[in-house]
């Protein structure tokens, strides 16, 4: 089990470079177009509404892998008509068409996340700023935005560890990600602990990124939740005149 | 026009075949499901016993489940299990030929598995939200801990936790798409095989993908009308 390591850790690491890669840009990319896609469909042109709706029914309607198939090999089909066009040379790469799925599928689903934080921030603080004679932009600045990543915050991470595990279909269509190396190992030795390592490859990915997500998320909201959580007195206590130390400790 | 003419019944179209892969797609999203669900409410119990093994093995289960991708969690349980049976058969008895494990089977067992892993938080959530006092008054009443669960908790649960449980049928229609790459035939790979045929893969994709969208639609108006059945006589409290 461990030769196996030995021998394939160098492929392995190249994989997992190259799901980060996809992951990060696909997600960047969705973050880019689903704030101005939620921001249309929740106080723009009624002509916005349907196109938006049926564009997140869509994506959200259909397996990854349809949506992959649909835009590596069903594109492939205008071959000629996309040389003309002078795009080939960006359908005919796998990675490029990974990103292309990837970074609209999770657009959609980004954009269903922001519109409900777009909807939860209190009306009383919009309110406040537009008697302030704050302008549109100032407001989104200032106090529509901030509220709704903090409260989109937890969701946009799992949204981005989803893309994550999702992004292993990207090896169906020969791309050297940590699945594809694995399979190509698995298919050269028949050693089932290759999948082994790899899904310990995938845990310590998902499990770093949740932690760094957590941290990130309270650094976020410390002047909701202070700098060090409290700590509730013991109602069992028969010391009923002491404070408690940590609480008057951390003020 | 040629797409009516790729996607006939009959022998030059490829529309039956396509049928039978969604056949396929159903029935194994049909049978996967109650073994799910069955599985998650085993997790969830286990998750909220009062032994610290069943709470760790639990917690264990629905992390790794949670962390991997299913594609990955597929592979494993069809190279795995495949090789597990073979190994317990010839130690049982080493004439034995080879046991084949067919992919809709290793297709139930590893999408099950995952559903349960989903599954068991959502349950586990629905649970903890209940009222307990309504367990202490038929505990006073003198029910068993087996009814109160059939008659009490379990209606309830069911009310809360079905959003969470409809999300996860239809991910699991969508992720039936991936038993496609251990050729089973399903509708993905039915449809793969069509386009390798007939050279014509844009026709053919566009096809599956609005298959897949219709079935969902449907899924979640079915849902959504299972909701509103549910929540019927719920009154709105008044925070």
């Amino acid at each position: 089990m461990f030769e196996l390591l030995i021998n394939y850790w160098p492929k392995l690491l190249n994989g997992a470079a190259m799901t980060l890669q996809l992951t990060f840009f696909s997600v960047a990319i969705a973050c880019l177009l689903s704030l101005p896609l939620a921001i249309l469909r929740r106080s723009g042109h009624v002509l916005w509404q349907w196109p938006i709706r049926l564009y997140v029914s869509f994506f959200r309607g259909t397996p990854l892998l349809a949506q992959l198939f649909l835009v590596y090999y069903g594109l492939g089909q205008f071959r000629p008509e996309l040389s003309e066009l002078g795009l080939w040379w960006f359908f005919r790469d796998p990675y490029y068409c990974a990103l292309l799925t990837f970074s609209l599928n999770s657009t959609a689903y980004q954009l269903e996340i922001l519109r409900g934080g777009l909807q939860a921030v209190p009306l009383g603080e919009i309110e406040a700023g537009l008697s302030l004679g704050m302008s549109s932009r100032l407001l989104y600045q200032r106090i529509i935005l901030p509220h709704t990543y903090r409260i989109a915050f937890p969701a946009l991470g799992n949204e981005i560890i989803l893309m994550l595990k999702g992004g292993a279909i990207a090896s169906v269509i020969t791309l050297m990600d940590v699945m594809g190396q694995t399979r190509r190992a698995f298919s050269q030795t028949f050693d089932i602990t290759i999948y082994f390592w790899a899904a310990l490859i995938y845990l310590a990915i998902t499990s770093i990124f949740v932690l760094i997500w957590r941290m990130v998320e309270r650094r976020l909201t410390r002047h909701i939740n202070g700098p060090v959580p409290k700590i509730a007195p013991n109602p069992m206590s028969t010391n009923t005149t002491a404070k408690n130390i940590e609480v008057s400790n951390a003020n | 026009m040629e797409w009516f003419q790729y996607l006939s019944f009959g022998d030059s179209g490829w529309g039956d075949e396509l049928l039978a892969g969604l056949g396929v797609t159903l029935s194994l999203a049909v049978v996967t499901l109650p073994l799910g669900l069955f599985l998650g409410f085993v997790v969830a119990a286990a998750s909220v016993s009062g032994r610290a093994v069943l709470r760790t093995s639990a917690l264990i289960f629905t992390t790794v489940i949670r962390g991997l991708p299913e594609l990955l969690t597929l592979f494993i349980i069809y190279h795995g299990a495949g090789l597990l049976i073979n190994s317990t058969v010839k130690w049982l008895n080493p004439d034995a030929g080879f046991v084949e494990l067919s992919p809709f089977v290793a297709g139930v067992i590893a999408l099950g598995l995952v559903f349960a892993g989903y599954a068991a938080e959502v349950l586990r959530g629905a649970w903890q939200s209940l009222d307990k006092g309504q367990c202490e008054a038929a505990q006073a009443v003198g029910m068993t801990r087996f009814d109160t669960f059939r008659l009490i908790e379990l209606p309830q649960m069911l009310r809360l936790a079905l959003p969470g449980l409809g999300n996860l049928w239809i991910n699991l229609l969508k992720d039936t798409a991936l038993v496609s790459v251990i050729a089973l035939n399903d509708l993905m790979r039915m449809t793969n095989i069509a386009v390798g045929a007939t050279k014509k893969p844009f026709v053919f994709f566009v096809t599956v993908c609005l298959v897949y969208w219709f079935i969902c639609i449907v899924c979640e108006w079915c849902i959504a009308k299972m909701e509103r059945r549910a929540n019927r006589g719920v009154r709105i409290s008044s925070s």
